[in-house]
């Protein structure tokens, strides 16, 4: 089936800073306006506009930063609707080289103390919400906020709980946190107003190695429940935390 | 010998720092480097070195150190009193430390200062960069005891000084429009540009709360924003209707209205502001805006040519007295500058 942009009023360029562009596909977050952010910005880096220094996807939208010396903004802008009109990219597949990610985790317990109050809020057990976290693989839809740090998605309706109001002073690394139908899992300690329902061994951001980012936009993360007692096992495995990977496209 | 500094004391937020480390944002990592990139050219053209050089960023506390061989420095930012062997050192110059020296910086009255080191400080590279980013988890801050590694020097002048950009006493940032500033009623957008704020005393490299009289500032609505891609400069007004200007080790991401961006190349004029003074803000139109970012770049690849020698002939110097007044860091005597 045809995916055409949702209204006609998207895909938007808008600037952003005094030297960036912002191009969204959507205002809320859909499959199609996801995908269509990580192959705009393939064919951005691809086309090697004049100027253009650095590219980036969110959620839904592409941002790109230029060398306000090297082109201004209405030559660019042309350069970017032009672009855009080349395909339709709310059509486009996702990107080839994705892994999925098999990524133990230990839900609940005094390492993840909010399972039961995200639960709730969700309308079901802490075991049927454990259940749910782990029935499907989630995608990587975005990497941001923190260094490697991934918005994994899209969890069943029931999981559209708000974020709290306080935010929690602190959670580890590793942490794995719930809101908005996605789940975040944290790359650095951090304060944050997501609810903390897993805990993970995983080292996302691992500046000391030649590759020190763990996961990219379009991966897969299957997370596999684990017993408190097999976490702190597998916490003095690895940096990856017992995570094992494989190629899905 | 090795040529290193030994750091002696060393008061909260000192940290190594340079121009940061551009293009990891897609991975979520924020540029980061030193909160005054401008300070930074400047003590590169004071050493005339590259600016790509890593220097020691203060963050309103202290610093004491000592040099194991002979070392040009310079002396940049928000001016603190410097003293080399007891002896005050200029600000916003260069000058040479014999082996051994000790140079102790204090009485800071906020903002960021920097220390510049002929040859910069040689920290491993991480990522492209020997930056400290605090909230990503690279580097730390410097502790008593530590020891920092220089670069080889190609030599230089030094006793040469200039007078740096106004910065350091508040006053109005530019922001051009966001993508949600429209999203903040027409009102609204002009109480904020007419208010006058304070830097709040929480700050840190990730961002800067501004806090002013009156009701807080705030959107139509309870409206959700995907989050997106958000840059330095950006103003977010958070929950409480504070502003909080995010800076260079900010978050990629974010979810806020924001209400503006304030320009690059005002930044400075952020950061520098001392605790009790007064900042506003007004918006520019993005034509405008881009001029001013290609002036103040043109402006800082002439920085070399406003050097002039610290050491000067009182005949020639028809401010002498002012100039003592105004820095309150030299004697007449020290105008000699350390003896090379």
């Amino acid at each position: 089936m045809p995916v055409t942009p949702e209204t006609p009023k998207w895909p938007v360029i808008q600037g952003i800073g005094v030297d960036g562009f912002l191009i969204t596909f959507n205002d809320s977050l859909t499959e199609a306006a996801n995908r269509a952010a990580l192959a705009f910005r393939a064919a951005l880096d691809g086309a090697g506009l004049c100027g253009v220094e650095e590219t980036s996807t969110s959620l839904a939208s592409v941002y790109l930063r230029f060398d306000l010396r090297a082109v201004d903004h209405e030559t660019l802008r042309a350069a970017l609707a032009a672009l855009l009109q080349q395909a339709d990219w709310y059509a486009a597949p996702l990107p080839t080289g994705r892994k999925l990610w098999r990524v133990p985790a230990v839900f609940g317990t005094a390492l993840a103390p909010q399972l039961k109050e995200a639960a709730s809020l969700a309308g079901l057990s802490p075991d049927q919400a454990i259940a749910e976290f782990c029935a499907h693989p989630l995608r990587v839809q975005a990497i941001g906020f923190a260094p490697g740090q991934p918005y994994l998605g899209q969890l069943p309706p029931q999981w559209d709980i708000p974020r709290q109001t306080g935010l929690t002073p602190r959670v580890p690394e590793g942490a794995l946190a719930v809101a908005i139908r996605q789940m975040v899992l944290f790359s650095v300690s951090t304060p944050t107003g997501w609810r903390h329902v897993g805990q993970t061994a995983l080292r996302l951001f691992q500046p000391d190695q030649p590759d020190p980012f763990i996961l990219r936009p379009g991966d897969e993360v299957q997370l596999v429940p684990v017993t408190r007692a097999e976490f702190e096992n597998i916490r003095q495995s690895d940096a990856l935390g017992g995570a094992t990977s494989q190629a899905v496209a | 010998m090795i040529r290193e500094i030994v750091v002696h004391r060393a008061g909260p937020g000192v940290t190594i720092q340079d121009m940061g480390r551009a293009g990891w944002l897609a991975q979520g990592l924020s540029r980061g480097g030193a909160a005054d990139r401008l300070a930074l050219a400047e003590g590169a053209t004071l050493l005339n070195q590259p600016d790509d050089l890593a220097a020691i960023e203060i963050a309103g506390s202290f610093l004491g150190l000592e040099a194991s061989t002979p070392t040009r420095i310079a002396l940049t930012g928000a001016p603190m009193r410097a003293l080399c062997n007891g002896d005050p050192l200029a600000w916003q110059s260069s000058h040479a430390l014999q082996a051994g020296a000790r140079l102790e910086l204090s009485g800071s009255a906020g903002g960021y200062s920097y220390v510049h080191f002929g040859g910069g400080i040689a920290a491993d590279v991480i990522l492209g960069a020997r930056s400290a980013h605090l909230a990503a988890g690279l580097g730390q801050m410097l502790e008593a005891q530590d020891k920092l590694a220089l670069g080889a020097d190609s030599g230089g002048r030094v006793g040469m000084t200039f007078t740096p950009l106004p910065r350091f006493d508040g006053g109005t940032l530019r922001l051009v429009e966001t993508p949600q500033t429209r999203l903040f009623s027409q009102a609204e957008r002009t109480r904020f540009t007419q208010t006058p704020f304070r830097k709040d005393a929480r700050a840190n490299r990730m961002g800067q709360r501004l806090v002013a009289e009156g009701a807080g500032f705030g959107t139509d609505g309870g409206l959700s924003i995907l989050s997106e891609t958000i840059v330095a400069g950006d103003v977010q007004i958070t929950g409480d209707g504070a502003p909080f200007v995010l800076l260079s080790e900010c978050q990629t991401t974010g979810g806020y209205p924001r209400i503006g961006t304030v320009l690059p190349c005002d930044l400075p004029r952020l950061v520098q502001a001392p605790a009790n003074a007064s900042l506003r803000f007004t918006f520019v139109p993005l034509p405008e805006a881009a001029a001013l970012e290609r002036l103040e770049a043109a402006r800082r690849d002439a920085l070399r040519s406003k050097l002039r020698p610290l050491i000067r002939n009182p005949h020639d110097m028809p401010d002498l007295l002012a100039y003592q007044l105004v820095s309150g860091m030299t004697r007449g005597d020290e105008l000699e500058g350390p003896s090379t």
